[in-house]
């Protein structure tokens, strides 16, 4: 499992500083699908969702839907320190907060904007994760189909 | 004889989906040298499909399932049936056929992307289908029947007679192994067309079998190519398999090279290309004999 993260990246609410940082990542500089990442832009197809941008009334829902049509095992890694707690936007009246105010975050990389090096290092460990939610996945309950 | 058959079948059946994910990791490993990446490992097709047989299987309906299924079902069966040595013609219709249980699978799930690379999807067989079976009329003008079997087993390469029908063909086939610049209703890999088009909402195993479909739709394309190389010489056999490679390559590289298209350019390209080199070809074969 881990030596297959497909990643879906969503943009919360983001200033694009750290997008355009996970999409020089994927540039030959950097690279990131020698391990296997692909940047897929559907969320049934992902393993990893890679959220930049702090959570607002208007993207809640949305972040919220995206992380249930993901099928299990699936890691969330919060881009940036707007996705990890607000960043600079925290004590705005339309911040929410970080991601983890509406789904469950496995991941924080802080950064602003984050460092390709930190994304790689980010999805590393994600993939890593991945692998262990799998093995207990595969002992728990078995998958589930959703109508 | 009928053991012989069989044989063939059964090395079709387990050795297409290696070729077709080494061929897939080849075209990976290839595409992000020319871009100046070190790209995955060659194997990394086989790790995805063993991930998506692993993931959670979100369907949207009972009949995607059944669709899907018809679709790899069609896809082994026309492979199957061409590497058999069987009739040609009756293999593009299968072929067909399993594209449609994949455009119906596509469609039953109600989302506008799917159903949207549905219908892209239907007007690229509209653009390839023309060629192929031009490409089927002409080698059955060259070796007088449509059986897989008396078209390898001639004196003489069909490509010799056959040129402009060849080039055709590979023209297509940057359609059917859906690479820039006609990948429009469902990019291969990362490249994103209306999210992914036809395969939007399919996930976990049914993607996993589309995959391997592919694979084996994959082989069967270069054996179509290797028809027209191969003959009753034993030489043939590494001249067809080092044809197929360098027309694979050839793909590649227009992939890395030219953006996507349009569908009315795709389709306008597609039938240019049929007529003047394909229906020439064939036409001038036809006042020759």
């Amino acid at each position: 499992m881990s030596k297959s993260p497909w990643v879906l990246h969503y943009d919360g609410s983001s200033c694009n500083g750290c997008d355009i940082e996970v999409l020089a990542s994927m540039t030959p500089v950097y690279d990131l699908e020698r391990f296997g990442v692909v940047n897929t832009g559907d969320p049934k197809h992902a393993d990893i969702f890679l959220i930049t941008g702090g959570i607002n009334a208007q993207n809640a829902p949305v972040v919220k839907q995206l992380y249930s049509q993901m099928p299990d095992p699936k890691v969330v890694v919060a881009v940036g320190i707007c996705a990890c707690d607000g960043g600079v936007f925290k004590e705005c009246y339309n911040i929410l907060g970080g991601v983890d105010k509406v789904i469950p975050v496995d991941l924080y990389v802080p950064g602003c904007a984050v460092k390709p090096e930190s994304i790689i290092d980010g999805l590393r460990k994600a993939a890593v994760l991945l692998d262990e939610k799998e093995k207990r996945m595969k002992a728990g309950a078995p998958a589930r189909k959703e109508g | 004889m009928v053991w012989q058959t069989v044989l063939r079948i059964l090395l079709f059946l387990i050795c297409a989906p290696f070729a077709g994910g080494l061929l897939d990791g080849l075209d990976r490993k290839a595409s992000a040298r020319m871009q100046g990446r070190q790209g995955p490992p060659v194997l990394q097709p086989f790790y995805d499909v063993w991930k998506l047989f692993h993931k959670q299987t979100i369907v949207v309906n009972r009949l995607q399932d059944f669709l899907v299924g018809g679709y790899f079902a069609f896809s082994v069966f026309t492979g199957c049936l061409f590497f058999a040595g069987g009739d040609l013609l009756l293999s593009f219709f299968a072929l067909t056929l399993a594209e449609v249980f994949l455009f119906m699978a596509a469609c039953s799930a109600n989302s506008p992307y799917s159903s949207m690379g549905a219908q892209r999807e239907l007007i690229q067989i509209m653009s390839y289908e023309p060629m192929l079976l031009l490409a089927a009329i002409g080698l059955y003008m060259v070796s007088g029947s449509f059986f897989v079997d008396d078209m390898v087993g001639r004196g003489a390469s069909a490509i010799a007679l056959l040129p402009g029908v060849f080039f055709g063909v590979v023209f297509v086939f940057v359609i059917k192994f859906r690479k820039s610049p006609f990948d429009i209703s469902s990019s291969h890999h990362a490249h994103q067309e209306m999210v992914k088009g036809l395969t939007t909402e399919l996930s976990g195993s049914e993607l996993g079998l589309v995959e391997l479909a592919g694979w084996y739709e994959d082989v069967l394309l270069l054996g179509f190519l290797a028809l027209f190389v191969l003959n009753r010489g034993v030489w043939s056999i590494p001249a067809a398999v080092l044809t197929c490679l360098a027309c694979y390559f050839l793909i590649v590289l227009v992939d890395n090279v030219f953006p996507r298209v349009r569908w009315d350019k795709m389709l306008g390209w597609a039938w240019a290309v049929t007529l003047i080199f394909g229906g020439a070809n064939v036409l001038i074969l036809a006042l020759v004999r």
